[in-house]
């Protein structure tokens, strides 16, 4: 009983602290924090998406951020002026379909090309669908780079701006809003509005790690033959578990256009797979806190790395001899690799993962 | 006719620098079951070492005929010493984990590859000095030149001294006896160790003749250059039957085929609507075709279901 008020407790310190967080993030920091504070909830989101194709169904994926991308095109087509230069003739001014529309439209088109993927690959060996996945990820850029003619419909490299900024009950969120004699600029209602997200993928993720799906996810991920023996389709329950991952990136990647307001094919790079990835492996695969953890440490990184790295260069060089961004891919290379050999479950291990990760038994 | 022509001729060249770096994907595989994420960055580093050996060389006063293949071993030893390097680090520790482990540990190997030659090399593309007089010879009105020739009989001696060292050699007789059962291997006396250090050091030299002759050929020495290079070799790897050097060579000269074919004719195809700009797509087609008709390959044997 004690230990229940205890843990009520602490939910309701950790709920205010969050709540919170935006307000004491731009009173100590500055505005410019708090968008990125936003930008690191998009990440954790991203990065509880993958969790499930890697963590629980233990598939390696290696160009996540493509499906992100089918997301925020997906809004960026159908909520900006940009369908009007494609075509004049049935859009005159663009078709400006509401944010909560696309928002399940792109989380299928995302889904299905996850299913696209994966029913060739997955019941193959899974080092496949890592080339597969890593090869996808290039090839959807390719395409984002090049559509743009005959019929310009992606802009090529110059990518869609002008996107319709997110509406919640016809409010705009590109605003400042009042609430209740409180004023609230526009990152600190992207913030609610994205942790609303993360609650929600927060619930799912946890609500399938404890259902029928998610054990037998972990159940192929730890002994594939022995799973299929005990009955498990393990072919669908792969695909089930890609697919969903790829419409979480989806999801994510629509908030992603409609918060930017822009798109271009520079964000949806294998860099950024790889980041999410290591959100996943370095907090700990499989289980959620763990994840959070690792997305939120990834995403405040660059920034941190930015404001530590320049300046003690320039102090001890006299100029930037090692820029932050390649630093920051350096690390995360390095990061994999050490974390892999020395903590396979992470930081924050789930405890199952850590029990089947750590067993040093000969492969068959 | 002369299209046509000129396409088969790009794409033998093009196929036989995949064929090497497939070859590469293909041994790995065969005696460690395992995809050398890594391999394409090798390729990479190979190009930039002979670069810069070469400019150095050239800086010094040295025949361009001299310094070719000296950069060349020189590129090929750094190369082998990574190759040994990745294998002993990233690797060797995880031979026992579950194969997700491997594979990450690929990825970060790669990335920190990448990276260090961004550092050290720069981001800009690189130009290749033009060494020898490059003539250009017209068969039926296509155009093939001296390197280009150069590429596609130095890649075949190349398979064939490969060949003759697997199925000749005694460390061949190791490398197969290792693929095909590692234990029985071991209790046979064969050092697994030795074996698969030399497998990826062979393999590790041969991308470092690839990257070498990639760059020769278009002039061009990039950071980036191993990752796209890197995918397509290993379709050419699956395409021809992942595990069997005589499917990697085969791979390699078809998807080269395909490729050039491909973005020779994908404009009057589709009506103008795609261009060249797509050749990058179809290594990517070929490969989801391959694994949903012929998993094994053109000669492989079957596969595993088992992840």
């Amino acid at each position: 009983m004690n230990k229940f008020l205890n843990n009520k407790i602490i939910y309701f310190v950790v709920l205010a602290a969050v709540l919170l967080l935006p307000f004491a993030t731009d009173a100590l920091l500055g505005r410019g924090w708090v968008r990125i504070v936003d930008f690191a909830m998009l990440y954790i989101m991203l990065a509880l998406g993958l969790n499930i194709v890697v963590g629980y169904a233990g598939l390696l994926d290696l160009g996540y951020i493509a499906f992100f991308a089918v997301g925020a095109y997906c809004y960026a087509l159908t909520g900006s002026p940009h369908l009007a230069t494609a075509f004049p003739m049935l859009f005159p001014d663009g078709l400006h379909l509401s944010f909560w529309i696309v928002l399940p439209m792109a989380a299928l088109l995302a889904g299905g090309f996850g299913v696209l993927l994966g029913a060739p690959t997955l019941r193959l060996r899974g080092d496949y669908l890592a080339i597969v996945t890593l090869g996808f990820g290039e090839i959807i850029r390719i395409f984002m780079n090049n559509l743009n003619a005959p019929v310009n419909l992606t802009n090529g490299p110059q990518g869609i701006s002008r996107i319709d900024p997110i509406q919640v009950a016809g409010v705009s969120l590109n605003a400042t809003q009042e609430v209740f004699g409180i004023t609230l600029p526009s990152v600190h209602l992207y913030f609610y509005l994205f942790l609303s997200f993360t609650v929600l993928v927060v619930f799912v993720s946890h609500r399938l790690e404890k259902s029928r799906i998610g054990r037998a996810w972990m159940a192929i991920r730890e002994d594939e033959i022995a799973a299929s023996s005990m009955g498990i389709n393990t072919r669908n329950l792969k695909l089930l578990a890609f697919a969903m991952g790829a419409m979480f990136g989806g999801v994510s990647g629509t908030l992603f256009a409609g918060f930017q307001g822009f798109v271009s094919p520079e964000s949806f790079s294998l860099m950024e797979s790889v980041m999410v990835l290591c959100m996943v492996v370095l907090g700990g695969m499989g289980n959620i806190y763990g994840v959070i953890l690792g997305g939120l440490m990834l995403a405040l990184l660059p920034e941190v790395l930015r404001h530590s790295v320049v300046p003690l260069q320039q102090a001890m060089f006299g100029k930037t001899v090692i820029d932050p961004e390649s630093l920051r891919m350096l690390l995360f290379g390095t990061a994999l690799i050490v974390v892999m050999l020395y903590r396979p479950a992470g930081l924050w291990p789930s405890r199952v993962r850590r029990r089947e990760l750590d067993t040093d038994e000969v492969a068959p | 006719m002369e299209i046509f022509l000129q396409q088969i001729i790009n794409g033998l060249v093009q196929g036989s620098v995949y064929a090497l770096v497939a070859l590469g994907y293909t041994m790995v595989y065969g005696i460690l079951g395992l995809i050398n994420f890594a391999h394409g960055e090798v390729v990479m580093v190979g190009a930039m070492l002979a670069l810069s050996a070469l400019t150095a060389m050239i800086g010094w006063g040295l025949s361009p005929l001299l310094a070719l293949p000296l950069s060349l071993i020189l590129a090929m030893a750094g190369c082998m010493l990574l190759g040994y390097g990745i294998e002993r680090i990233a690797y060797r520790p995880l031979r026992h984990a579950p194969r997700l482990a491997p594979l990450i540990t690929a990825i970060g190997v790669s990335i920190v590859l990448q990276n260090l030659a961004m550092m050290i090399w720069g981001r800009e593309y690189h130009a290749f000095p033009q060494l020898i007089a490059n003539q250009s010879h017209h068969i039926a009105g296509a155009i093939i030149n001296d390197i280009q020739i150069i590429i596609i009989i130095m890649a075949l001696v190349i398979m064939l001294a490969l060949m003759a060292v697997v199925h000749r050699t005694r460390l061949g007789r190791a490398m197969r006896a290792v693929a095909e059962n590692q234990h029985a291997a071991q209790l046979m006396g064969v050092d697994v160790n030795r074996v698969i250090s030399v497998t990826f050091m062979l393999g590790s030299a041969l991308a470092a003749i690839a990257g070498l002759m990639v760059s020769v050929n278009y002039g061009l020495a990039h950071y980036y250059m191993g990752f796209l290079l890197g995918l397509k070799a290993f379709t050419a790897a699956v395409l021809g039957g992942i595990g069997n050097l005589r499917g990697a060579m085969l791979g390699g000269l078809l998807l080269g085929l395909i490729e050039s074919l491909g973005a020779g004719y994908i404009g009057d195809l589709t009506g103008g609507f795609m261009g060249s700009q797509y050749q990058d797509v179809f290594a990517f087609f070929v490969l989801i075709a391959v694994l949903v008709f012929r998993p094994s390959g053109l000669l492989g044997e079957r596969l595993a279901e088992r992840a």
